[in-house]
């Protein structure tokens, strides 16, 4: 049974060195942003930080496909600067929140919540946040940020929140 | 096959106090060739108004069956209410197949004697008769009760009328909280309780068999964990509380286990757990998620949702000593999702969520021929139910975004919905016959 809980890891792992080449690879330095952020992950940001609206740490909203826990390269650099922050922090935590849109069944949605949670704990773990740093709850589609029934509603409710304890 | 009969809305107004509904039923789609039967008003000797119409209340138990049409009570031509005083050869000018007379004696006390009889009225010989004693506030579940009676004794089948469904409500207010509130109900929506209120989700409510109690996930402690509640004295009681998920508990057949879903192990798996014992034994082992389990009638076998196929479909596992047994054998193949299985009691049948063209439809997986035969046409159809029988499903779905609950028969046919005044109702879960 271990390889099946150790291999995920080992391929997401895999799948953000990849991600974080990308970002401050020669080959692509269009985005400047990108190659700050990278800085950033070495841990630039202080707790001030958290409450700071102009920084990255601001950001704490990442957003799924229909039926898809598979995290976007762009959201990747974002987690990238919460698990810094979070590394370089082992006092703060963090609860990272499952959330689905309101198609598909109701326990079947829960799964997939946390399965996209898990998706951004093992990303960050990776990273050197401590396992209890960050805590996985989902809520399935029982708590809707969006009420509308179409496909911006949806989009906007596909979700994991990053939320600090105490922030 | 189908008649639209559009918006007949059944005014199920009761007399009596304490019993009012918050579902209206309404039948959406009348079922062509149903059985014409007259349910003639009960005659009441008591010096007030009649404490409850009980004829209106079987008349509305036949017609939700979509077996029977019972005659509108201003087509009936005379109101016998006993047999010698029936003139069948009136009753067969109106094709009226059945014909239902009875009465109603006060004992004093709040306590009534009701007698019926059930009439061949093309043979002119009684079919059933029967003489039943009831207090006041159990008159509408004696009313349920002979339906349950008429609906045997005419199709061999036994009645799910006296029974209960459990739902969840949940008002969204201005200010952006929600009250969920746990509800359990009459099977024709009357006599709501609310059992339990809670500003947190409550969700996957299910009976146990002796329909005595609840077994829900609540959210109150801020994360999923699994609670029993006892719907006469509200008496709850936590049953799992394990890190991650807590979810989607069924009660087994025998009333001794629950397969639940907890994520404990890293992911989403299938569980036994043992009441008596707490002791917890774990059915599936898969990377994917594996949720939403529900019992085989012979509590032999597990059927749960799995996306270890790369979309959710539903297996099947058998269990024995509360252990997996051989192979788990995948039963659905028509489409990408198909999810949230419910077992008729005889096993013939087992009810999901369907998606085609991206909208989730009640659908049923013949056992014999595994085919899927879908019943529903709206876009968010879910949780479906069945009633202890195995001829209806009660489900959740929508209505100009609200959520409502409605039913539909396991041959798709008759079709009916339960709208409430306010806010989103979810989850129905029917309970099995009642045993007290």
């Amino acid at each position: 049974m271990k390889w099946t809980k150790t291999l995920p890891k080992y391929l997401l792992g895999l799948v953000l060195l990849v991600g974080l080449a990308g970002c401050t690879a020669p080959k692509k330095p269009t985005d400047e942003q990108a190659q700050s952020r990278s800085a950033d992950v070495q841990g630039a940001y202080d707790i001030k930080s958290l409450d700071d609206p102009n920084s990255p740490l601001s950001r704490r909203v990442i957003y799924f496909d229909l039926d898809s826990a598979t995290i976007s390269e762009e959201d990747r650099e974002l987690i990238a600067i919460h698990a810094g922050f979070l590394a370089s922090h082992p006092d703060v935590s963090a609860v990272l929140e499952g959330h689905a849109d309101e198609r598909g069944t109701r326990e079947y949605n829960i799964a997939l919540g946390e399965r996209r949670a898990k998706a951004i704990k093992q990303l960050m773990s990776v990273q050197g946040v401590g396992q209890n740093q960050a805590q996985v709850i989902s809520f399935g589609e029982e708590r809707p940020v969006a009420l509308e029934h179409n496909e911006e509603g949806w989009r906007l409710n596909r979700r994991v929140e990053i939320l600090y304890s105490g922030y | 096959m189908l008649k639209k009969i559009s918006s007949i809305l059944i005014l199920l107004l009761s007399l009596a106090h304490n019993a009012w509904a918050v579902l209206t039923i309404e039948i959406t789609e009348g079922v062509e060739g149903a059985s014409p039967i007259a349910i003639v008003p009960f005659a009441w000797k008591g010096q007030q108004a009649a404490p409850q119409e009980i004829a209106d209340i079987i008349s509305a138990d036949l017609q939700r069956s979509g077996l029977f049409a019972p005659l509108a009570k201003q087509d009936l031509i005379s109101q016998p209410h006993d047999a010698s005083e029936i003139n069948f050869t009136d009753w067969r000018v109106l094709n009226t197949e059945h014909l239902v007379v009875g009465k109603i004696d006060a004992l004093g006390n709040d306590e009534f004697q009701i007698q019926f009889q059930l009439m061949d009225v093309s043979k002119g010989s009684q079919i059933a008769g029967y003489s039943i004693r009831s207090r006041l506030p159990g008159l509408r579940r004696s009313a349920h009760k002979i339906s349950d009676i008429i609906y045997k004794a005419l199709t061999g089948t036994p009645g799910a009328f006296d029974t209960l469904i459990a739902y969840v409500t949940v008002n969204q207010y201005p200010s952006g909280k929600r009250k969920y509130r746990l509800a359990v109900a009459d099977s024709d929506g009357y006599d709501e309780q609310i059992i339990l209120e809670s500003s947190q989700p409550l969700m996957s409510p299910n009976w146990s068999p002796d329909g005595k109690r609840l077994v829900y996930v609540s959210f109150k402690s801020g994360r999923p964990e699994i609670y029993i509640q006892n719907i006469i004295s509200r008496d709850i009681q936590k049953v799992t509380s394990f890190k991650g998920l807590n979810s989607a508990p069924v009660w087994s057949p025998d009333g001794k286990r629950l397969a639940l879903t907890l994520s404990k192990d890293g992911n989403p798996e299938i569980y036994i757990l043992d009441l008596a014992s707490k002791r917890l034994s774990r059915i599936t082992r898969n990377y994917a998620i594996d949720t939403e389990p529900a019992w085989m009638p012979d509590g032999k076998a597990l059927v749960f949702t799995s996306d270890r196929g790369g979309s959710p479909q539903i297996y099947k596992v058998n269990v024995s000593q509360n252990r997996a047994q051989g192979r788990v054998e995948r039963l659905t193949f028509d489409g990408n999702y198909n999810a949230r299985a419910a077992v008729s009691s005889d096993g013939r049948h087992i009810a999901l969520v369907h998606r085609i063209d991206g909208r989730f439809r009640i659908a049923v997986l013949d056992m014999r021929t595994r085919q899927i035969n879908i019943l529903t046409d709206s876009r968010l159809d879910e949780s479906p139910s069945f009633s202890a029988n195995g001829r209806m499903i009660i489900y959740a779905t929508e209505d100009s975004y609200r959520g409502v609950l409605a039913a539909v028969s396991v041959d798709g046919r008759a079709h009916q919905r339960l709208s409430s005044q306010t806010g989103d109702v979810r989850e129905p879960a029917w309970s099995s016959f009642k045993s007290h």
